[in-house]
């Protein structure tokens, strides 16, 4: 009931809120997408995967490439279904590994498909980046919640199927799930291409706010690095733990970024730091254990 | 119903498993002994592809089995439980059992009755009281029980169980030899590892003896128990 | 392919190579024994090739003596990081506190002060920040912290963790350098002049980084097996619990292995300050570099580790001569490869 009201008021929000709000909420949207992709495969398998930015680039490059060729919502499908393709083959490749090689695999992702795109670059196509087409802030707007919505309901009603039964038990204890019948190695992959989808989604539709993409701009560390602190610090046991936390740093953002331009990035690096040590369920852990604590206060004193 | 040739694994250069044949025939209850460290969970892991090995060959029920996944042979009618027992802890308990309903079985199991064949295991194994706690919140042996609940429900044919009594006390081992006598009148064969010998000499049809991940004695009980070189075996340790 | 071309890549292989060595050689030591896999291993690189210029640059110190000025302070912290902080993820313990993170915010603070009576230098302020933090931290333990006592963390997550804290401390560092010193490159001459080695030219001080990457990786070598210390590690790294039960004090032995893994990563940015520029994002790169090497040579192999550093080299040497935008690529083929075929390494076991 309470999400239907919100999402009549976002969805006429350009109506009456101008300026600047609908492109802050657009990189909210945005960053909420990266946080609940990331922890949707990361949270229950257990396997961190850093290769967040890649993916997202890899829709950068698809919007690049296709978006003077087809229409918005075709080429962002697009985006999420290359980036899906990537974290197929990367998963299918890597997931049957240790966690450990899987995050080292992941991260370095980040640096090689920027690296074989300049190869491309400079072989093929004798350019270096490429001119996006522009759509109006407002489209933008409108495709970034409609992905977010599209992934809220997906993820929703992924976790009380079969499938997020199986996701659940791997995060448990991935060898009695295998045990049990559950094809480990399949429902992690799948998993992962689905994650990928949004996150290649969410970066096709930024790319038109860019105008112009090179490898290294399209693949930013910052995007691997940042959807994780979001997450952890907002709690990865629910789902609206990494909405809230990539909401809370979303904002952050926008605010430090003015003042303290070379500031922020580091002070984020503390609060995950910290973060990971006190507070290993995120804040909505810190907050349910007040909660626990305020009621068992309550009781005692029956 | 589940025969070995020539099964070995080894790590480095330790041998854990050496040349082992070994065979369980259906409806038996075959125990696996030997002293710590002989190499008896690791046959359970290569049975079970917990572990791989390019050395040997295991086959369940005339089909070879060395190469698949775990959760192929699972659907093939195997299941085990493990030395540390390795529920879903944050799980309630009936959902343990009712994730091994709805995943271990080749078919498709619908959700009502795959919930209804999981009170009935908690109720076998004697848990229905505790059904809707997390796994983490039981009692060593309540959870064992959990992890036995959970492995029938993948409807097996053969049943492993490791060191099913380890850590129980004398009123819980005999509790468990009990079940286990109820589940071999279920029809379901069981592969039993112990280091509890009250119960693997009361229950057991056939013994098998692994010492330093050989073969060294294979017989009944009784022929066991009068074993010269099995005697000195666990004497010497 | 003639013999110049041979050697020039050969050569120049092997001498890259030799920073790659030791930076491996450090990361092993890190995850191999105190299994941390440390995504900032190469902000430590950076450190020690600032440290270099800094140093250079200000008081004309010569770049082979900063290896002896400069190691030991990254050894230092190194050491202080993981007793305190890597220490308290692996054994779940409530904190000790963040002597790192207090140690950077201190010096950055002292770092600003200085600069406004002008003797910035981030030297000194490491130097003064570090016993200020040690103290701040005891303080902060006793009276702030003990309310922050959290849950257990699973065994099982701590590598996890271990890699996401690291990941922390590599923004939190290498942010702390673009503050200090910006993301321009740097550099400094040192030792520049060309020798002629049977037709291929190499500077003189990619020579020396080469001979006393070589003589360090001995060096260390001899440590782990002949002294007692070194053997200690060694058995901390095969069985921490039997070690343990042999009267090694594990927890300081992790903590010096993390410290020597940061040693080694500053030896080695001192070396390559000598012949490259630097920048205060050049870690990065040389991280997963690192790791790249340590999955070629083995996992807990340290001699893996330095050999593997510079087959690397010679293979980069060999893609780049043919297309040098791909070298990075063809890491990760052979580390995918590695990781698929034999995922224990060369010399792993």
């Amino acid at each position: 009931m309470i999400s239907g009201i919100i999402l009549v008021l976002l969805v006429t929000l350009p109506l009456y809120a101008r300026g600047y709000t609908p492109i802050l909420l657009t990189s909210i949207y945005m960053y909420i997408i990266l946080s609940v992709s990331w922890a949707m495969f990361s949270g229950p398998t257990g396997y961190m995967s850093l290769a967040t930015a890649a993916f997202f680039g890899v829709g950068i490059y698809t919007a690049a490439f296709l978006g003077n060729l087809v229409p918005l919502p075709i080429f962002m499908i697009a985006g999420g279904f290359f980036s899906a393709i990537v974290a197929l083959l990367v998963g299918a490749l890597t997931l049957r590994l240790r966690g450990i090689y899987f995050a080292i695999f992941t991260f370095g992702l980040v640096m090689l498909i920027p690296n074989l795109l300049i190869f491309w670059e400079l072989h093929f196509t004798g350019t270096r980046g490429r001119f996006v087409v522009i759509y109006d802030y407002n489209t933008i707007y409108y495709a970034m919640l409609a992905i977010f919505v599209v992934m809220m309901v997906t993820v929703y009603f992924l976790r009380r199927s079969k499938w997020g039964l199986a996701l659940q038990s791997i995060g448990e204890n991935e060898e009695a799930a295998a045990h049990v019948g559950i094809n480990t190695t399949m429902v992690k992959v799948l998993n992962y291409g689905l994650s990928a989808f949004f996150i290649g989604a969410a970066g096709a539709a930024i790319a038109t706010r860019w105008t112009y993409v090179d490898p290294y701009i399209a693949f930013d560390a910052e995007i691997s690095f940042l959807p994780v602190l979001m997450a952890i610090f907002g709690g990865m046991g629910q789902l609206y733990g990494p909405v809230i936390g990539a909401i809370i740093f979303t904002y952050l953002q926008e605010v430090l970024i003015t003042r303290f331009s070379e500031l922020y990035m580091l002070i984020f690096g503390i609060i995950l730091v910290v973060a990971i040590l006190y507070m290993p369920n995120g804040l909505i852990g810190v907050i349910q254990k007040l909660w626990a604590r305020g009621f068992r206060r309550q009781h005692a004193d029956a | 119903m589940l025969e070995g040739e020539g099964v070995s694994k080894n790590f480095g250069g330790l041998a854990a498993v050496s040349n082992v044949d070994f065979h369980v025939d259906e409806g038996e209850i075959v125990g696996l002994i030997g002293p710590n460290g002989a190499g008896k969970t690791t046959l359970f892991n290569l049975i079970s592809a917990a572990l791989t090995t390019k050395q040997g060959v295991i086959k369940f029920k005339g089909e070879e089995i060395t190469g698949l996944s775990p959760n192929q042979i699972c659907k093939m009618g195997v299941a085990r439980t493990f030395q540390a027992v390795k529920v879903f802890p944050n799980m309630p308990a009936i959902t343990n059992v009712y994730i091994g309903a709805m995943f271990g079985t080749p078919s498709r199991v619908p959700s009502a009755e795959a919930a209804r064949e999981s009170e009935e295991l908690l109720e076998f194994v004697g848990l229905s009281a505790a059904k809707a706690a997390p796994a983490s919140d039981l009692t060593l042996a309540n959870q064992k029980r959990v992890e036995v609940a959970r492995a029938l429900a993948t409807k097996p044919e053969l049943l492993m169980l490791d060191e099913l009594m380890a850590g129980l006390n004398t009123t819980e081992i005999t509790e468990a030899m009990e079940m286990v006598a109820r589940i071999r009148d279920k029809g379901i064969t069981i592969f039993m590892i112990e280091h509890v010998m009250k119960a693997i000499m009361g229950v057991c049809d056939r013994i098998m003896v692994l010492h330093h991940g050989v073969k060294i004695a294979e017989g009944t009980p009784q022929e066991i128990a009068n074993n010269k070189t099995v005697v000195e075996v666990y004497l010497g340790e | 392919m003639d013999l110049v071309t041979v050697l020039d890549i050969v050569i120049g292989g092997l001498l890259i190579g030799g920073i790659y060595a030791l930076i491996a050689m450090g990361l092993s030591l890190q995850y191999g024994v105190a299994r941390v896999l440390n995504i900032s291993h190469g902000e430590f690189i950076m450190l020690g090739a600032f440290a270099t210029w800094v140093l250079f640059i200000t008081f004309d110190i010569n770049p082979l003596i900063s290896l002896v000025i400069v190691g030991p302070v990254i050894f230092l912290i190194g050491f202080l990081l993981h007793k305190t902080f890597f220490r308290h993820i692996s054994t779940s313990k409530p904190v000790i506190g963040e002597i790192t993170i207090i140690g950077v915010l201190v010096s950055w603070a002292i770092y600003e002060l200085l600069k406004v009576t002008n003797v910035g230098n981030p030297i000194i302020a490491i130097y003064v920040g570090i016993p200020i933090a040690v103290v701040l931290d005891f303080f902060f333990h006793k009276t702030l912290f003990k309310r922050f006592r959290i849950s257990t963390v699973p065994q099982a997550a701590f590598e996890g963790n271990s890699l996401l804290a690291t990941f922390g401390f590599l923004y939190i560092i290498q942010n702390i350098a673009i503050i200090v010193w910006s993301s321009s490159s740097k550099g400094y001459s040192f030792l520049a002049s060309p020798v002629d080695l049977g037709g291929a030219i190499f500077a003189t001080n990619r020579l020396v980084t080469l001979g006393f990457a070589v003589v360090i990786g001995l060096a260390f070598y001899i440590f782990l097996t002949r002294t007692r210390t070194g053997k200690a590690i060694r058995a901390a790294a095969q069985d921490p619990s039997a070690a343990e039960l042999m009267g090694v004090n594990i927890n300081n032995v992790l903590a010096l292995c993390f410290g020597f893994g940061a040693l080694l990563a500053g030896l080695a940015g001192v070396l390559y300050s000598m012949c490259f520029s630097i920048q205060a994002t050049m870690g990065l790169g040389f991280t997963v570099i690192a790791i790249i090497v340590v999955v070629l040579g083995g996992l807990g192999s340290i001699p893996g580790s330095f050999l593997g550093g510079f087959i690397l080299g010679i293979i980069g040497q060999i893609v780049t001569y043919f297309e040098p935008s791909l070298s990075l690529a063809a890491y990760y083929l052979l580390f995918i490869i590695m990781l698929l075929v034999r995922p224990t390494g060369i010399f792993g076991k």
